[in-house]
């Protein structure tokens, strides 16, 4: 009943520009340098992605509590916890895999820049995960930014590893 | 490397981008720019003209929040060219017609607003417009068609007066005078007995929850007794009246409604939310009274502005701040009204609840210095009015406000809200206390919940969401099957296959039966226990760890859960298990009925299960039964979706081969092609209806138990003299309207058999209360 086809046949109209704006769920400027595949290969992948790649997690963050806030855009697959390679232990980072690409859209409009453990995380498209990706890709083991960042975060080890060997 | 081809579509997206952006912040006024922009367009008339009309019509469906801006400039444009007006406005009626033949209601509301204002720019003569009103209100004259449909055809009658009230009412006072009594007529006999079903709060005080057309005609009463001033709405066309005066009207083309269909489903009745009124902000400006019409218009174009912009966060939190008469009403007031009032929409939010969670986020960083004081007191206000808000309502409440605090440290001055900790732990305000804690807790961790509450609270702290496995301890060796556990939990750990599992099993004897039947798997209660609650353990540490578990001993739990017992009791040991951990029992079943170790029936007869009596008001329960439902929906729609697609194939595939020239065998192009293709849509096919059959059955299994339940209450209560009216009636009664509410369409197929099988007259009138009141709403 209904008139979902009639919408799409719509009249004089269809929509306008500045309606359709969705900034949020738009893919942004990154893109993962190891990534097997052309780029218009990665750009097709993550336009239909339903996984997401979320960032600046505490290294004390559960994939519970990552399971209860992703569950507020629609019903998760699977949530992928990223390790330290060395320590295989979590070093702030996952993937969010979602039945359906408007429930990860979602979660890129309303999750994305919100806090979880009182950090303000990031989500970003991700092109699909594949074994091996769960681990950071920084020297130590973890991931590059806490490689050589410069401040103290107590969620994410203390100091970047490169000032802890100072 | 600019083709020509692409330009008109350049120009395009400029005209567009300019009429869009017309009335944003300019250094210019508006009039000027409104100016600016009819020349611009009076010029491109020539050359653009079907785009401009475009653009135009569009942005009077789509931009109601800037109504008055397009129909001072539509105004201009027709003082300029006479005809290009009167394009305009048959283009208009033609989008309205096609509007109401796909039940684009909300949209089509818009049009009818638009094209009355345009009354006030002098494009449409008020006459003709007055006509076209009565034909709307005639609507309600019709026979043997839903009342939702004269409803519309008053709505979009009424909603336009705070525009063009005064206009009309000048020029066809008589007419009017008739036409508003023709609405006094059709609003005191239309029924309302869907109103209670749609209400956030039983109680009428402090505010009454109106029915929606009732609220607009007291408005609209209000208006007219105020001879039809009305100060709030924004008109540009007043500063343009010596030119616009000056232009020729044109006359709207009758217009007859078209006539309902079967197709037609028309928008569902509302009640409108009021939570503040002038004595919440003492300080700033008065906000408007429920029954002014200023209310609405403020209301409705917030509303609009969320509609346009909900995809943007950070666009609709500047949008909706920077509303005109900033410093006119108390609008932050408003925009937490209106936002609540979407939130706890009934039966469904507009759009997605954390959307609203994120919203409010964002106002609060645009006004850091005011708007989160209106929140806490809006919270305030929530928590002092828990006892009489609908169950659905708070469970939203509840997921807002424990989000919202997870963004915000927490911070809560729960001591304010010691007053619960005196009260049965089943009323409203410590069982809202308990389930925003424990859902805090989920989002954060065990320790941190304990650590922001006063002490005092501990009573309605979660419980440590640790697994309880009940052949842990050496204590425990008397119990049965504690040896086959210990035998399990070291073969597990050892990587043991199914198989192995399977004869490790086969030493547990079957309470159920008298003889040792090593054959079949018929349902073993114990072994079922034994298995699952050393599986689950051992698998406790993470969901991960849990889900693994069960993937790798998927054959194990298929055939201990084949039978309908079978499914039942690993619900049952899973909620031995893992009663702390709500959230691990949700993620678990939900696990189970994707790998189809339970099925969806399984599910609901375990939550109406006597074993679950206890936590039968607990929101994760309906979380789950509602998960469950959804499930079994979605999996409705993607075989129908499958089967639809094969169809399609197969068509295509035919169109194919009779457009071939007969190069080809008969033979080798239809039934070896066909073939598999057919077969496939026969099982498709098959397997819809088998779906669907499962998708009604889960219905009817729980509308069966509410039944059962609430039956049994009621004449517990009746024959013992009490109350019926305890909270855990209020729970269950409003957990059965929830079920309605929250699947209507679905349930909209099964009304027959409803009727005929469950709510029968026969039936308590408390319960067959709540089917008429769903009824109601399409009616």
């Amino acid at each position: 009943r209904e008139a979902a086809g009639g919408r799409a046949a719509m009249c004089s109209g269809g929509t306008l520009s500045i309606l359709r704006s969705d900034s949020y769920a738009d893919l942004s400027q990154y893109r993962d340098q190891h990534f097997r595949g052309t780029r218009y290969d990665q750009e097709r992948l993550l336009r239909k992605s339903c996984t997401l790649y979320v960032g600046n997690l505490s290294f004390y963050t559960t994939e519970e509590q990552i399971h209860e806030l992703f569950g507020k855009s629609g019903d998760i697959k699977k949530v992928i916890m990223g390790l330290d390679k060395v320590k295989k232990t979590a070093c702030g980072f996952c993937f969010v895999e979602y039945y359906a690409r408007g429930d990860a859209e979602n979660a890129m409009r309303y999750i994305n820049g919100t806090r979880l453990d009182d950090r303000i995380i990031r989500t970003d498209w991700d092109a699909g995960f594949k074994e091996g990706r769960q681990y950071g890709r920084g020297r130590s083991g973890g991931q590059v930014r806490d490689e050589y960042r410069q401040d103290y975060d107590a969620g994410r080890g203390g100091y970047g590893k490169t000032v802890q060997c100072q | 490397k600019r083709r020509r081809t692409s330009e008109p579509s350049e120009i395009e997206e400029r005209l567009e981008s300019l009429i869009c952006r017309v009335g944003e912040k300019s250094n210019s006024s508006l009039e000027s720019n409104l100016e600016g922009l009819a020349g611009v367009l009076e010029a491109d008339l020539p050359n653009y003209k079907s785009k401009i009309l475009r653009i135009l019509c569009t942005v009077a469906r789509l931009l109601p929040e800037k109504l008055t801006v397009y129909t001072t400039l539509v105004g201009l444009l027709n003082a300029r060219n006479y005809n290009f007006g009167g394009e305009f406005v048959e283009a208009m009626i033609r989008q309205l017609k096609e509007c109401l033949k796909v039940n684009m209601y909300n949209e089509a509301v818009h049009l009818v607003r638009f094209l009355s204002d345009l009354v006030n720019c002098h494009v449409i003569a008020a006459p003709s417009m007055v006509a076209m009103f009565e034909n709307f209100v005639s609507v309600t004259q019709e026979e043997d068609v839903p009342q939702v449909r004269c409803d519309w055809y008053m709505f979009a009658f009424l909603s336009s007066l705070p525009w063009v009230g005064k206009e009309l009412y000048e020029k066809k006072d008589a007419e009017m005078d008739r036409l508003l009594s023709q609405t006094e007529s059709y609003l005191k006999r239309r029924q309302k007995i869907h109103v209670p079903m749609l209400q956030v709060w039983t109680a009428d005080k402090p505010h009454p929850q109106e029915e929606y057309l009732d609220c607009l005609w007291s408005q609209i009463q209000k208006l007219k007794k105020d001879r039809w001033q009305e100060r709030h709405i924004l008109r540009p066309y007043l500063a343009f009246d010596s030119i616009l005066c000056e232009a020729l009207q044109h006359n709207l083309p009758p217009f007859t409604p078209p006539p309902h269909t079967e197709d037609s489903v028309y928008p569902m009745p509302r009640v409108i939310f009021r939570m503040f009124d002038y004595t919440d902000d003492p300080e700033g400006p008065v906000m408007p009274g429920s029954h002014s019409v200023e209310r609405f218009v403020i209301e409705e174009n917030l509303h609009c502005i969320i509609k346009s912009h909900w995809k943007e966060r950070k666009t609709c939190a500047a949008q909706l701040l920077s509303y005109p008469g900033n410093n006119k009403i108390p609008l932050n007031y408003h925009i937490v009204e209106v936002i609540f009032a979407e939130l706890f929409q009934l039966p469904s939010p507009p759009h997605i609840e954390v959307m609203y969670t994120t919203l409010l986020i964002e106002l609060c960083k645009l006004q850091p210095g005011s708007l989160p004081q209106v929140l806490a007191q809006a919270t305030e206000m929530l928590y002092m009015r828990l006892d009489t808000m609908n169950t659905t309502c708070v469970d939203r409440f509840i997921n807002w406000f424990s989000h919202h605090l997870s963004n915000f440290q927490f911070r809560w001055s729960w001591e304010d809200w010691s007053d619960c900790l005196t009260q049965d732990l089943e009323k409203p305000k410590p069982k809202f206390v308990r389930e925003v804690l424990e859902k805090c807790m989920r989002l954060s961790y065990h320790q941190r919940i304990i650590d922001i509450v006063p002490a005092s609270f501990s009573v309605l702290s979660p419980a440590n969401p640790v697994c309880v496995y009940k052949y842990g301890d050496e204590s425990n060796r008397s119990l049965p099957g504690y040896t086959v556990a210990l035998c399990l939990t070291i073969a597990i750990k050892n990587k043991a296959s199914n198989d192995e599992i399977f004869s490790i099993l086969k030493d547990v004897p079957n309470p159920n039966q008298d003889d040792d039947d090593d054959e079949g798997f018929t349902f073993n209660p114990l072994k079922i226990e034994v298995f699952v609650q050393t599986l689950l353990h051992l698998a406790a540490k993470s969901f991960s760890h849990s889900f693994s578990a069960l993937a790798k001993f998927h054959e194990v739990f298929k055939t201990l859960a084949e039978s309908d017992e079978g499914k039942l009791h690993v619900l049952r040991v899973v909620y031995e298990v893992w009663k702390n951990h709500p959230q691990m029992i949700a993620v678990l079943v939900d696990k189970m009925i994707r790998t189809q170790i339970v099925d969806c029936a399984a599910v609901a007869n375990w939550i109406f299960s006597s074993e679950l009596a206890h936590d039968f008001t607990r929101f994760y329960i309906w979380e789950i039964l509602h998960s469950t439902i959804r499930k079994m929906n979605k999996h409705v729609l993607k075989i129908h979706k499958e089967l639809e697609e094969t169809k399609a194939r197969l068509a295509r595939q035919h169109k194919r081969r009779d457009s071939d020239d007969d190069d080809d065998d008969d033979d080798r192009s239809s039934d070896r092609e066909d073939g598999p293709l057919e077969e496939q849509i026969e099982r498709l096919q098959e397997k819809v209806e088998s779906a669907q059959s499962e998708q009604k059955n889960l219905f009817l299994v729980i509308f069966q138990r509410f039944i059962m339940l609430l039956t049994e209450h009621l004449v517990r209560c009746e024959t013992g003299g009490i109350d019926v009216f305890t909270p855990w009636y209020k729970s269950c009664i409003e957990r059965l309207q929830q079920i309605f509410l929250q699947h209507h369409q679905i349930i909209q197929q099964y009304m027959v058999t409803l009727e005929n099988l469950l709510f029968t007259a026969e039936l308590d009138h408390h319960i067959l209360a709540v089917f008429q009141q769903f009824c109601a709403l399409q009616a």
